[in-house]
């Protein structure tokens, strides 16, 4: 296909704001799907996405418009995904911007469109749910031009979920977006900005081809990764794999590999041919790194191979996840896995629950440190337990922050980040009434409950949004947790100095409410090194036998105590003190409790 | 004549079936006055015309049933229901029917006790009557909307008195709605006034979804911390007043006779027991089989010449070895080991005897003080499995 006759574009918006609806109705008015075959959000194939309205994992879709070649790149809805968008875009050379009428624009609306300008994209925006009871569309439009420039006559106006002036939509496209301009007869480089897995075909490689062409069979290399493999096949996606001979410059679609490993392929290198390819790769490759630590333990140690069996297939899937074994003498066998962020760690938890019927405990999260020791060696921590005890440095990684929220809660949302040790940076009206407040914070911070604090302060109404900052020394130490005298690890935690002796406190507190009483006292005690900085006791249970047990009911009692057993086993044993599962996620509420009392 | 014709004891004598050895028979008559609202028991409420017909049906399955018992039944207990609420005719029929045995226990509610009732009972060789008096605070009883008052409960002991009853047991609950600390101490010396042989005190069960719980709930969920010193306020007044403190919830004066209640005593210790009558349980031989509650149904099969209707639950090894680990430890004897290893979690019991809640006596084990207090978790830790 002519470039002058390929349109590629992503669809950019915040969560909710109807981004998968808009790539439905494009599907169903191209005629690119049946109304038979018509599923909402088709694109989210995964039951996860579909149930939580949010995509996960990019794809690209290519569909016709008078004439012309339209390729659709989905993109991940959430911040922990930014490498990902942005690899995205960068295969795109326009973005359809996409703003609730009702809500505005949004702390991720504003990442992505920045993201978009970044990557020099042509911005279509559209104002979407225009036909919303609660609509504003002129109030939104008029947001989305102080945001982007350009006057409000080039806001598309629409309705997603009826398809309301969806073909304006497409014809913007063809009419504004340009035509990709790669050098048709350069050696072959083609973007990954996507990757899959296939149990019968291995990783499929989703590619922009930015110059030349890729033809079938060819041995190809990707160049950061010096990976190679031979193209199995080629082809786009409509929405179905549709096989081709030759992808061209300036074309979207997908590779077969026949590789068995996702991450030897990573989204953002750059292929090429093996023999007398490319030498220069595309800019911009970075090898993402988790930045978020939890542990995730089976509540059945017996689980424990299903667990790993699981991981190794999400992995499959999923690049960016890390995953290395771990022991916990509280909790047994189980791994400590990393993360982008907070939100990829809750989405693999939940696959791990739902698709592989796994009931896990994860430990409170905590972000990589780095750690100089005596010896001058650098290390990076991910487990609070493996915190030297005598350290020269610590650095934590640091994120900048966007937070939108209407000018009426500011001053909570900067009491929040002040609490959070974060420093301000700058804030700004966007318009009369919703302001934009940037911080610096530290990203251990925000990982325990920062988000659901931010809601709760605000009534709902912030969002939130935050890039990688880098590393910078932080006053951090490190807190134990004994019970019974005995340490358990899983509960170690990782805080800044100032606030070690009020967390420790708040923390053996919670402790005490969560540990059910036994037959024995049981002291808690909050630790910095051998120095004991707080300490409560559950005391032991006066009184635990049913009152009465006669001919009539021997067997309610009996399974009554049978289920009493159970209870027993589920929980983990400490030192002989039985420990409930929730007790582990105690260190994730401590700033709710705090508010409470 | 056919065989189907003969009663089931001429066809014990026929060799049919082997001779039983079972010694403890229950007989329930879920007949009451008024459904309390705490009350979980099979019960029945105002229907006098079928009480005639119920006991027909009883004493069908008492017959059909018969031939389990032992030569020499031990033990037999009327409960209910209010027993004595059974229109008079009806409860001297199925006192009539019983076979001899050494205890005789009778179930009853206080305002139910008439003269006329406790020479009836007396008259049919009962020896033992096992008296709900729940409380003696007026504002109590009327919370577990009981139709006696605290008088009717010490007339009621005096007229048994009166006929010669020498074994009598009172019911008390604790942990009512509203009930404190003084309450409690003031009903315990209200009971130890009429210096009955036995008692048994029980904490009140509310369970979800009776409208007594949804009543007050609030009140319970503030109460349930104070339970805990109820119990032992309980047990520390009655050993006070020389009771043994025999079974978790069951006391009885110390002397020269049998105060426990010994029905009960051979279901703790695991004996077989015979049940009839809607809702009865019995557990035969490793099986467990109850009646199902409906009156109707009961009555019907009877007239049609069937057995009442029942579930069945097969008893294994292991659940026989569980059960007896339960209800062996709500007692002050030493529960034998023997027979118990494969469920008993050894590590476990090391424990336990380190902590001072269990101690070892030979082959058996027994529970100290506060172990009792903590018998359900002590339990469900010894449980191996």
């Amino acid at each position: 296909m002519d470039q002058s006759r390929i349109r590629n574009f992503s669809i950019i918006a915040h969560i909710d704001h109807g981004k998968s609806t808009l790539a439905d109705r494009i599907l169903q008015v191209t005629e690119t799907v049946s109304e038979r075959e018509m599923r909402d959000q088709l694109l989210d194939s995964m039951e996860l996405e579909r149930e939580r309205g949010i995509t996960i994992k990019a794809q690209a879709v290519r569909v016709q418009w008078k004439g012309h070649e339209l390729n659709l790149i989905d993109t991940p809805g959430h911040v922990d995904f930014t490498y990902e968008v942005s690899r995205s875009l960068q295969a795109c050379e326009g973005a359809v911007l996409v703003v609730d009428a009702a809500q505005g624009i949004e702390a991720q609306t504003l990442a992505n469109a920045y993201l978009a300008i970044e990557n020099d994209l042509e911005i279509v925006p559209v104002v979407n749910k225009v036909d919303l009871p609660s609509a504003d569309p002129d109030g939104t439009a008029a947001e989305v031009c102080e945001l982007l420039g350009g006057s409000p006559e080039g806001v598309v106006r629409i309705s997603a979920k009826t398809g309301m002036n969806v073909e304006q939509v497409l014809d913007a496209i063809v009419e504004r977006i340009p035509s990709p301009e790669g050098a048709v007869d350069a050696p072959p480089r083609a973007l990954i900005f996507d990757s899959s897995y296939d149990q019968y075909r291995g990783v499929i490689a989703f590619v922009r081809i930015v110059d030349g062409a890729l033809p079938t069979g060819a041995v190809l290399e990707a160049m950061a990764t010096g990976t190679d493999f031979e193209a199995e096949e080629l082809g786009f996606m409509a929405p179905g794999r549709i096989p081709v001979e030759t992808l061209g410059a300036g074309e979207v679609g997908y590779v077969v590999t026949g590789l068995k490993d996702v991450s030897r392929l990573r989204v953002g290198d750059t292929l090429t041919l093996r023999k007398g390819g490319a030498t220069t790769p595309l800019p911009g490759y970075k090898d993402v790194k988790p930045m978020v630590f939890a542990g995730l333990f089976p509540s059945d140690s017996d689980d424990y191979p299903e667990l790993r069996d699981a991981l190794e297939k999400l992995k499959l899937n999923d690049g960016a996840l890390f995953y290395e074994p771990e022991t916990s003498q509280a909790l047994g066998f189980g791994f400590r896995c990393g993360f982008l962020g907070l939100l990829h760690m809750e989405i693999v938890r939940e696959r791990l629950e739902r698709e592989f019927d796994l009931d896990l405990i994860v430990t409170a999260p905590n972000v990589a440190y780095r750690v100089k020791q005596r010896n001058g060696d650098w290390l990076e921590v991910h487990n609070p337990a493996e915190m030297p005890r005598e350290v020269e440095e610590v650095q934590e990684p640091y994120v900048r922050a966007q937070v939108i929220v209407p000018k009426d809660y500011v001053g909570s949302v900067m009491e929040l980040c002040t609490d959070r040790r974060g420093r301000f940076d700058h804030m700004e009206y966007l318009s009369e009434t919703r302001v934009l407040l940037t911080y610096d914070l530290p990203l251990g911070e925000i990982v325990l409950d920062f988000y659901d604090q931010l809601k709760s302060r605000t009534r709902g109404y912030a969002s939130f949004d935050y890039d990688l900052a880098g590393f910078r020394d932080g006053d951090v130490t490190r807190i134990d947790v004994l019970v019974a005298g005995e340490q358990v690890d899983a509960l170690s935690l990782i805080i800044h100095r100032d606030a070690a002796y009020e967390r420790g406190k708040l923390l053996v507190e919670r402790l005490r409410e969560e540990i059910p009483r036994q037959m024995f006292d049981v002291p808690i005690q909050a630790a910095i090194g051998s120095r004991v900085i707080a300490r409560e006791t559950v005391k032991a249970k006066r009184k635990d036998v049913l009152a009465k047990c006669y001919g009539g009911d021997i067997t309610r009692k009996r399974k009554l105590l049978e289920k009493q057993k159970k209870g027993k086993k589920r929980m983990k044993q400490v030192a002989g003190v039985e420990v409930p599962q929730e007790a582990f996620l105690a260190v994730l509420n401590l700033d709710g409790e705090k508010r409470k009392a | 004549m056919s065989v189907e014709s003969l009663d089931p004891a001429t066809r014990v004598v026929a060799g049919h079936r082997t001779p039983g050895a079972v010694r403890h028979l229950y007989v329930h008559l879920p007949f009451c006055a008024h459904r309390c609202g705490y009350c979980d028991f099979v019960t029945a409420v105002g229907r006098l015309e079928e009480h005639g017909a119920y006991v027909d049906g009883l004493l069908a399955e008492l017959d059909a049933e018969r031939w389990r018992l032992a030569a020499t039944v031990e033990t037999a207990f009327l409960g209910g229901g209010t027993p004595t609420f059974t229109e008079p005719g009806a409860l001297a029929r199925v006192l009539r029917a019983l076979p001899d045995v050494e205890e005789l226990t009778v179930e009853a509610n206080p305002e139910t006790v008439t003269p006329s009732l406790a020479a009836l009972l007396r008259e049919h060789g009962v020896n033992r009557i096992s008296l709900g008096a729940q409380s003696f605070r007026r504002q109590l009883l009327e919370v577990l909307e009981r139709v006696a008052g605290p008088d009717d409960v010490r007339r009621a002991v005096q007229t048994l008195r009166d006929v010669g009853f020498d074994n009598i047991s009172l019911d008390l609950v604790y942990g009512i709605p509203g009930q404190s600390p003084a309450d409690l101490e003031a009903d315990l010396a209200d009971a130890l006034a009429l210096e009955p042989e036995h008692l048994s005190c029980y904490e009140l069960e509310a369970k979800p979804g009776t409208r007594f719980t949804h009543a007050h709930g609030k009140e319970l969920d503030r109460q349930a911390e104070a339970m805990e010193g109820y119990f032992e306020q309980v047990v520390a007044t009655l050993t006070g007043a020389g009771y043994r403190w025999y079974e978790t919830a069951n006391f009885c004066l110390e002397g020269d006779r049998e105060l426990r209640a010994r029905h009960n005593l051979g279901i703790w210790r695991g004996h077989d027991y015979l049940g009839v009558g809607i809702g009865a349980v019995s557990t035969l031989a490793g099986i467990r089989r109850r009646n199902l509650p409906s009156l109707a149904r009961y009555v019907t099969a009877s007239r049609a010449g069937e057995s009442p209707p029942r579930e069945i639950e097969r008893l294994d090894a292991a659940t026989r070895a569980v059960e007896r680990l339960m209800l062996g430890l709500r007692l002050d004897e030493p529960l034998a080991l023997a027979g118990l290893e494969a469920v008993l979690d050894g590590r476990s019991l090391e424990r336990l005897v380190d902590g001072g809640l269990v101690e070892r006596i030979d082959g058996s084990i027994r529970l100290t003080r506060r172990g009792r207090l903590l018998g359900g978790g002590v339990t469900a830790e010894l449980l191996a499995f």
